[in-house]
């Protein structure tokens, strides 16, 4: 079963930023867009595994830093007129804290 | 004199322009009566998809109003259809009954837009895009409603369904085919075409064909074969145009598919009738682009007026999209056969692609799409025949790669031989122009649309005919507001910005975006990245730096490579070293196991394969051993390249070696519009390679030469000369004060090459060299903005800045 865990402070992710999430299996991306809404990617750009979490956050969407594809953070879906799909992380914010589901 | 009658049917392009023609030559030859159906004087029918983008309004697009017609003793018929021609009584009979007769008679009917036979194609809302009634047509529904579909992926549909865009509309653009405009483009060139349109939100069903069109009295959706639907209040169809030979026909003139004239542009069954245009078929061709039509024009009126020396035998056309911010040429063959060889150039990333197709060293065909500079170039190799076999090497360069060896103080449109054509809708050369502008003392682009008729048609060559006029009277010219925005959250200019920041005193990035009505909320990569070097650059002591609107280059102070690792740097100025700091590179290197290390092209060390999180740590010991950061990664000051100079070279004149440590240590650090290097020569030898730098300094025996605006990125541009100086002192002066200049007044990722092409090297000598109070205060504002510049983010990040940046965060799971 797939449970709730605690990764980081809201407030250690800058605003417009990201932080990235180290597990045993995967990297995780965890963004933070100007209204304080958190997603959660894995570090991966369905195109060439570009690590997102370099990339520059604008609105819901994250360019990739190796050859500008965007991604939608919400689904994970690549912004047409590119094609692909990454993985995204149920995510949730409690009491200042960011919960990521795995 | 006895005046003949001519009567012209047909109020478009091609009739008026030899009506022009004619009087040119004859003024006095003949009462001339014309029939349009439109009810307007002649207008410019290309520039309908500007003025449908809201570009242009119909007025700007009259090409001949009222007064012409009246200033000309010519009778003006608008708003009437002729229906019917007497060829025994030689009359023309319009549709109110109004007659005319002739001696001579030319018919300019145009053609008509090529109608589906679909169900339900009858319906409200069902158009073509031909006349400014379409265009209202479409203006008006709009204003109303919500779905556009326009049939047909070809030059026409496009234009129409960007237009339509920018009214507001949700646009589907139906093609038959996999790619789009298949008779202009390749499909690569389509594809990054269809890319960049569906980026702007134009919505593509390719390989669909339409049923029907659903509906009651008006439009309401369109179904296709493969029985899908989709909602449409408006419908475009451009799938097609076919002559306006109604009128000929009935006249019982010959036709096949046009009106079949001959070499005179006389129709071949009745020589007193003249046809030109798209109503006409000239050996078996039947054209659809102005440029065939105005030469057409001016055969026609050299028979006209009795000279009866030219001939007409056909035109090999270009052809290019007016669709704002969108560059796409092409001409000829494109696609090649067995006996064809193609070159071809593709970068995805900045988005440019170009083919040229060969066959026996000439110049076929060409297809060019993000820089189309050098289209009328290859146009001309190919109409010329051009062997090319010399420079086939540096074809796809373009034109101003050629034989530029040496001082070129001159940029790329004017290295142009004076017989390039530079508008190919008038066939108007770059000698034609210069000669214009320079006796005429013209000084704006109307001006010289209006004495030379360069850019007054499609306006493609707009770009070039601006800068032919920065390059002919420098400095005095006014240009036309460029009207290209930011990107796609603003409706401003690069321009528009910076000058709001320094007038209204905006000082952050929310208080710009705020004041020019940001049209999303954190702005996207392209305006974040660019108001921060807007603002830093006007405020560098206030303004706090916003390491999310940065590159991750930038934000990390390293070069993100391919597999997502970084590669480090460390300044080394004017590339002297010590053999204490070579041991130091190589510690370093040993202790973070760096994979590779290579020198650069500006002499300097990189290291390659670092993690991320390595980097605070690297650094740190790189900055005990006395190194800060070579910018590599920045849009910075990079390097000062140098040659060894006095010190050792036997044909050095001056230390080039010291006084590249001086350049960088008065440059190092400094933010730029783009990359910035700058390289010292010791002499004109050049070893440092000088003049292909955004700044180079040649070493001669009296002084030192100064050199900017040079690249040697994609494409290769040597710079211009800007001065000489006696001084060191002076040439530190220059430099600061050309830095803050271009820092200033370039657009963001505009490196100096392209930036003084589009401002003239005129506007860059006035600045630094006319007005020596101005170098100086630019030099002050240099020298200010460098003191909070040269702090190493290297140590600052080893001491501890930024860091949840570069440390991951690990959890079991
Ligand atoms: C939206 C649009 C964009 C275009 N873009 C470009 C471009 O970028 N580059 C390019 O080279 N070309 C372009 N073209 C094509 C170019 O406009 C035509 O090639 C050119 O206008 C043809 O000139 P013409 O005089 O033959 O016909 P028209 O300009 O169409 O003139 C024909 C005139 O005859 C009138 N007429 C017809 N029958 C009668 C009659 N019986 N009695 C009286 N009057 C009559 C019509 O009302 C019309 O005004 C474009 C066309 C359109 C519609
Ligand atoms: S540029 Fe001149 S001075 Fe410098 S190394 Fe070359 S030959 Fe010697
Ligand atoms: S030229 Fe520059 S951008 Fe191109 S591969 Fe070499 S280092 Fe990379
Ligand atoms: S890897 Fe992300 S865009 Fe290429």
């Amino acid at each position: 079963m797939s449970k709730w865990i605690e990764v980081v402070e809201l407030n250690n992710i800058p605003v417009l930023g990201s932080r990235l999430i180290k597990t045993r299996d995967t990297d995780i991306a965890v963004f933070r867009g100007s209204d304080d809404q958190v997603y959660a990617i894995r570090d991966a750009c369905p195109h060439k595994g570009g690590p997102l979490s370099q990339g520059i956050m604008h609105g819901s969407t994250v360019t990739c830093p190796l050859h500008n594809w965007k991604i939608d953070l919400g689904s994970g879906n690549a912004l047409a007129p590119d094609h692909g799909c990454g993985n995204v992380f149920a995510v949730k914010v409690e009491g200042g804290k960011v919960f990521l589901q795995l | 004199m006895h005046k003949e009658n001519l009567v012209l049917i047909g109020n478009g392009m091609a009739g008026v322009r030899t009506l022009e023609e004619l009087l040119k030559l004859a003024p006095d030859h003949y009462n001339i009566t014309v029939f349009g159906e439109e009810p307007y004087g002649n207008y410019n029918r290309i520039m309908l998809s500007p003025v449908l983008a809201s570009e242009k309004t119909i007025e700007q697009i009259m090409l001949n109003g009222e007064q012409w017609y009246i200033d000309n003793g010519i009778t003006l018929h608008k708003g009437k259809k002729v229906e019917q021609i007497n060829r025994a009584r030689r009359e023309v009979i319009a549709t109110d009954g109004t007659v005319a007769h002739y001696d001579r008679l030319i018919i300019a009917t145009g053609s008509v837009p090529f109608m589906l036979p679909l169900p339900g194609a009858d319906k409200a809302g069902v158009i073509g895009f031909r006349d400014i009634k379409d265009v209202d047509t479409m203006l008006d529904t709009a204003s109303q409603y919500k779905h556009a579909v326009v049939i047909g992926g070809g030059l026409l549909g496009l234009e129409a369904a960007n237009g339509l865009m920018k009214q507001g509309m949700n646009v589907t653009v139906v093609h038959l085919l996999d790619t789009l405009m298949e008779r202009q483009l390749d499909k690569p060139a389509a594809a990054m075409l269809q890319k960049s349109l569906a980026e702007r939100g134009m919505i593509f069903l390719m390989e669909h064909s339409t049923a029907e069109i659903i509906g009651g009295e008006r439009v309401t959706a369109v179904r296709f074969k493969n029985g899908t639907e989709i909602p449409a209040d408006l419908v475009v169809m451009a799938v097609g145009i076919k002559p306006n030979t109604e009128l000929g026909k009935s006249a019982g003139l010959y036709c096949e598919r046009g009106i079949v004239v001959s070499d005179t542009m006389q129709t071949i069954t009745d020589p007193k009738i003249y046809a030109i245009g798209e109503c006409v078929q000239h050996r078996g061709i039947a054209y659809g682009l102005v440029a065939p039509l105005f030469e057409q024009a001016k055969v026609a009126a050299n028979h006209l007026a009795k000279h009866g020396i030219a001939r007409y035998v056909g035109t090999v056309t270009s052809t290019k999209l007016k669709v704002t911010g969108i560059e796409l040429f092409s001409a000829g063959d494109f696609t090649g056969n067995d006996q064809t060889e193609d070159i071809v150039f593709k970068d995805a990333a900045s988005g440019t692609y170009k083919k040229i197709v060969l066959q026996d060293n000439q110049v076929k065909g060409a297809v060019l799409y993000g820089d189309t500079v050098d289209g009328s170039w290859y146009f001309q190799l190919m109409k010329d025949g051009t062997d090319v076999s010399a420079f086939r090497d540096t074809l796809l360069f373009g034109q101003h790669h050629l034989g530029d060896s040496g001082h070129n103080p001159d940029t790329r449109v004017a290295s142009l031989p004076d017989n390039a054509e530079i508008c190919g809708c008038n066939g108007v050369c770059k000698g034609d122009i210069v000669k214009a502008i320079t006796e005429k003392k013209l000084f704006t682009l109307d001006e010289v649309r209006a004495h030379t008729k360069a850019s007054a048609s499609c306006g493609s060559c707009t770009g070039l005919v601006e800068s032919l006029l920065a390059h002919t009277v420098g400095g005095d010219y006014s240009a036309t507001p460029k009207t290209k925005p930011l990107c796609k959250c603003t409706d401003y200019t690069h321009d528009d910005i910076r000058h709001g920041i320094i007038q209204h005193s905006l000082k952050t990035m929310p208080a710009v975006r705020e004041h020019f009505e940001w049209k999303t909320p954190d702005g996207c990569p392209s305006c974040r990245n660019a108001l921060n070097y807007y603002l830093l650059c006007a405020y560098p002591t206030e303004y706090v730096d916003d390491a999310q609107s940065r590159y991750i280059n930038e934000r990390a102070h390293g070069n993100i490579q391919k597999d997502g690792s970084y590669s480090v740097v460390p300044r080394m100025f004017g590339g002297m070293c010590t053999s204490d700091q070579l041991r130091a590179i190589a510690d370093v290197a040993d202790k973070y196991q760096v994979p590779t290390m290579k020198v650069t092209g500006g002499q300097r060390i990189d290291m390659f394969g670092i993690k991320k999180e390595q980097l605070p740590a690297m650094w740190k010991d790189l900055s005990a051993a006395g190194f800060v950061s070579g910018h590599a990664y920045g849009k910075a000051m990079r390097t000062v390249k140098t040659c060894v100079g006095s010190e050792w070279c036997r044909f050095g004149t001056q230390d080039s070696t010291g006084l590249g440590v001086k350049l960088e240590e008065l440059t190092w650090g400094s933010w730029m519009p783009h990359k910035f290097k700058l390289a010292v020569s010791g002499c004109p030898r050049n070893c440092a390679e000088a003049t292909i730098k955004d700044i180079g300094v040649v070493c001669v025996d009296s002084g030192y030469e100064l050199h900017i605006g040079g690249n040697g990125g994609i494409k290769v541009r040597v710079t211009d000369l800007l001065c000489k100086v006696a001084t060191e002192e002076e040439v530190l002066e220059y430099t600061g004060a050309f830095c803050q200049f271009y820092r200033e007044d370039a657009h963001y990722l505009e490196r100096t090459a392209p930036w003084i092409e589009r401002v003239g090297l005129e506007k860059v000598k006035t600045a630094i060299l006319s007005d020596a109070a101005n170098r100086k205060a630019l030099y002050e504002r240099f020298l200010i903005s460098q003191q909070p510049a040269q702090i190493d983010p290297w140590k600052a990040r080893a001491d501890g800045a930024e860091a949840a940046e570069f440390t991951p965060i690990m959890i079991e799971a």
